[in-house]
């Protein structure tokens, strides 16, 4: 049955002489393959070498601070939220007299813990915090990990370090 | 090393392969061991400097008839066809005829002396290409020509039987 | 008694040094092997064991002997090692009778660069390689496996059927050549007369016989992995699937050789007379030896050139190239080369006979083309 007009439909007569000899066929492809042996190989060794990914991958997750040094997030919990794979969970604490340096709202987060295993690096928790304090950092991704406690991580590994901060481009 | 021990040891060693190849069971066994056996034969041309008929004994014998009665024995679910065994008065039948027959060959090579080769007028240039060529060619040109025709009619024969048939589905 | 020993010390020598050289390029043929592969399709290839991985022959072996050595429980424990073995034996034996160089005098005496100079040379290649095919039966029987002993099959089946396109190839040869022996097929062709000028389809036929029998691409379906898993070495592993890939690699650089001393001169190479002056016989000799294994080492290149360029054979398509295409182009070739020797000029008569042959198969398809539109 014809459903449309765009159907083709192709013949294919009788092969020629050249065709059933085979050779000129073979000889040609061994003209291909000899052209791409002497070409440039197209691989990036991937330890020693790493290629750009660009400025919008979305790779291991940090907890900014800001320009003074006092971490951001408030523990709203709106990234745990929006988290579609629910790996991320964490505890809220009041801010105590003199901890003002550290923290930069009155409530933080005493625990804020991110479940490797589970985390997707959709990146809705980075559109989702309303003090841009989380961001998954496009020029490092997160290590493979071999043992089950290396798979949360917590504050530790997660806040930005002050000789090691983190820029994107676009930011100041 | 005499030339002599050597000629022993292949006739021993062709004669316990050519046994084999009756007495054991696996027929593939017995396949290869006819291989074997061809293999001494070849050896005992080139004691007799027959290196060409060696090497023609290999490639025919060895290399492509052996090759088909393998691939044929292979093709056999050889569990099935396991023959029941013979009765007792089957194998005695068997053994007086088979011990006749030896007897009386044993009476006729003794009754009847062999006329061995001549040593003086062996020439070891015999089984070269070239002389084997010359003789092939030259003496017996009709008998070799003949015989080519009996091989073409006999590959006719077989293309024939191999032929699709109108209307047969093979595969 | 003393001279006899000499000689066969000489000739042990020689053995040896063959042996290791064959083993040796068949080793690193499984690395060139990959690099080319790798090139060809724009990649690295291996490069981490050793400086650009030229230590991975080394690696591939020890992880061989390492592995697990399995024998099926159902299949035939004696015939399933005698497999592999008997692939590597036949594999090896035909280096006897190549040519690998001139005659060396040292100390007064001369010894030819051959394992033996029989007078029935090329048959006993042509023997050895009809051997081969009962490693790959015996190894695809015993493993008592379906798919094995299909691979086993057909091995046979086409080893048989090149076979004969092969020898056809050999004759035209031998009628140029006059003898059976390898030595005196490459003196024939010394200072550039080499048999590939006098024989252009000759060659083309040999080769493709020779990618039959070596089994591989575009003839590899005795171990296609789509259709039958592995072939004759499904059920194979640890050292003796190496061995089986290692008479496979054995094979090319051999048939590579032997195509070298059939059609390419041999050890013969321009400018010998200029070296032989300058340097002396001896070394003109081994230059000879270089170039008979540089040579055979471009055959192991065009094998793997053309095993990373072309698809397997359908296996209807092979055994009709084989039966209808190349015995009867065989066929007419022994006619011509006949009729070349017959007039006195077998180069412009087999440029003449290839002319011909390409202008009847011309004729031939036009007229047949008509009848179909017609």
């Amino acid at each position: 049955m014809k459903l449309s007009n765009k159907t083709k439909v192709l013949e294919q007569g009788e092969m020629t002489l050249a065709e059933r000899m085979y050779l000129p066929a073979i000889v040609g492809g061994m003209a291909t393959t000899l052209k791409h042996f002497f070409s440039k190989p197209v691989t990036i060794r991937y330890p020693e070498q790493t290629r750009y990914l660009g400025p919008v991958y979305r790779g291991q997750h940090i907890l900014k601070r800001d320009e003074a040094g006092a971490e951001r997030c408030t523990a709203c919990g709106l990234c745990a939220v929006a988290c579609p794979a629910e790996a991320i969970s964490m505890v809220a604490e009041e801010r105590k007299a003199g901890e003002e340096t550290l923290y930069r709202e009155e409530k933080y987060a005493k625990v804020y813990e991110v479940n490797m295993l589970r985390c997707i690096f959709c990146g809705l928790c980075e559109e989702a915090c309303p003090k841009e304090a989380i961001f998954l950092r496009h020029d490092t991704m997160v290590p493979v990990f071999h043992q089950r406690d290396e798979v949360i991580w917590g504050k530790d590994k997660l806040v930005e370090k002050m000789d090691h901060r983190y820029l994107r481009d676009g930011w100041k | 090393m005499e030339i002599s021990n050597i000629w022993y040891f292949l006739s021993a060693l062709t004669l316990l392969s050519a046994l084999m190849v009756i007495i054991s069971k696996n027929p593939i066994h017995s396949v290869l061991y006819l291989v074997f056996t061809f293999f001494c034969i070849s050896a005992h041309y080139v004691l007799l400097n027959a290196q060409f008929l060696m090497a023609v004994n290999i490639i025919v014998y060895a290399g492509a008839i052996m090759v088909l009665f393998l691939f044929v024995i292979m093709m056999f679910d050889l569990k099935k066809n396991i023959p029941e065994s013979k009765s007792s008065l089957t194998k005695l039948a068997g053994s007086v005829v088979a011990g006749t027959l030896l007897v009386i060959l044993i009476a006729i090579i003794r009754k009847n002396t062999i006329p061995g080769p001549a040593l003086e007028k062996f020439n070891s240039q015999t089984g070269m290409v070239e002389n084997l060529g010359q003789v092939l060619y030259g003496e017996f040109l009709l008998p070799f020509e003949l015989v080519s025709i009996l091989f073409f009619v006999a590959m006719v024969g077989a293309v024939l039987l191999g032929k699709r048939e109108a209307g047969e589905r093979n595969f | 008694m003393e001279l006899l020993n000499t000689v066969f010390i000489a000739k042990a020598i020689i053995v040896g040094v063959v042996f290791a050289i064959t083993l040796g390029i068949a080793a690193y043929s499984t690395y060139f092997e990959r690099k080319i592969a790798a090139f060809m399709q724009d990649r690295i290839g291996p490069d981490r064991a050793g400086p650009f991985g030229i230590l991975q022959p080394l690696a591939d072996a020890v992880k061989m002997f390492m592995k697990e050595d399995f024998i099926p429980a159902n299949s035939n424990k004696w015939l399933f090692i005698a497999g592999p073995c008997l692939s590597m034996l036949t594999a090896l034996m035909t280096s006897a009778v190549v040519p690998f160089g001139d005659s060396v005098t040292i100390g007064g005496a001369t010894f030819d660069l051959q394992g033996i100079d029989v007078n029935i040379g090329i048959l006993w290649v042509f023997g050895i390689v009809s051997l081969g095919v009962y490693g790959i039966m015996i190894g695809g029987w015993a493993s008592n496996n379906k798919f094995a002993l299909l691979g086993a099959i057909r091995a046979a089946s086409q080893n048989i059927s090149y076979e004969l396109a092969m020898g056809m190839a050999i004759i035209t040869i031998l009628m140029i050549t006059g003898s059976l022996s390898t030595k005196q097929i490459v003196e024939v062709q010394q200072n550039g007369h080499w048999n590939i000028f006098y024989q252009p389809l000759g060659f083309l036929i040999f080769i493709i016989c020779a990618f039959a029998e070596c089994n591989r691409t575009p003839f590899d379906l005795p171990e296609c992995e789509t259709e039958l898993i592995g072939g004759y070495h499904t059920e194979y592993s640890s050292m003796k699937l190496g061995f089986y890939l290692f008479a496979e690699y054995i094979n090319m650089f051999i048939s590579g050789a032997v195509m070298a001393t059939l059609y390419f001169g041999g050890y013969d190479y321009p400018g010998v007379e200029f070296v032989t002056q300058q340097f002396g016989s001896n070394v003109a000799s081994f230059v000879g030896v270089g170039a008979l294994i540089g040579k055979s080492l471009g055959f192991v290149f065009v094998f793997m050139w053309v095993r990373w360029t072309i698809p397997r054979f359908r296996y209807d398509q092979l055994m009709n190239l084989g039966w209808t295409g190349l015995i009867p182009l065989a066929m007419y070739n022994v006619v011509v080369t006949g009729f070349g020797i017959l007039v006195g000029k077998p180069f412009m008569v087999s440029i003449a006979g290839l002319v011909v042959l390409i202008a009847a198969l011309f004729v031939y398809d036009q007229l047949l083309v008509k009848k179909k539109i017609a």
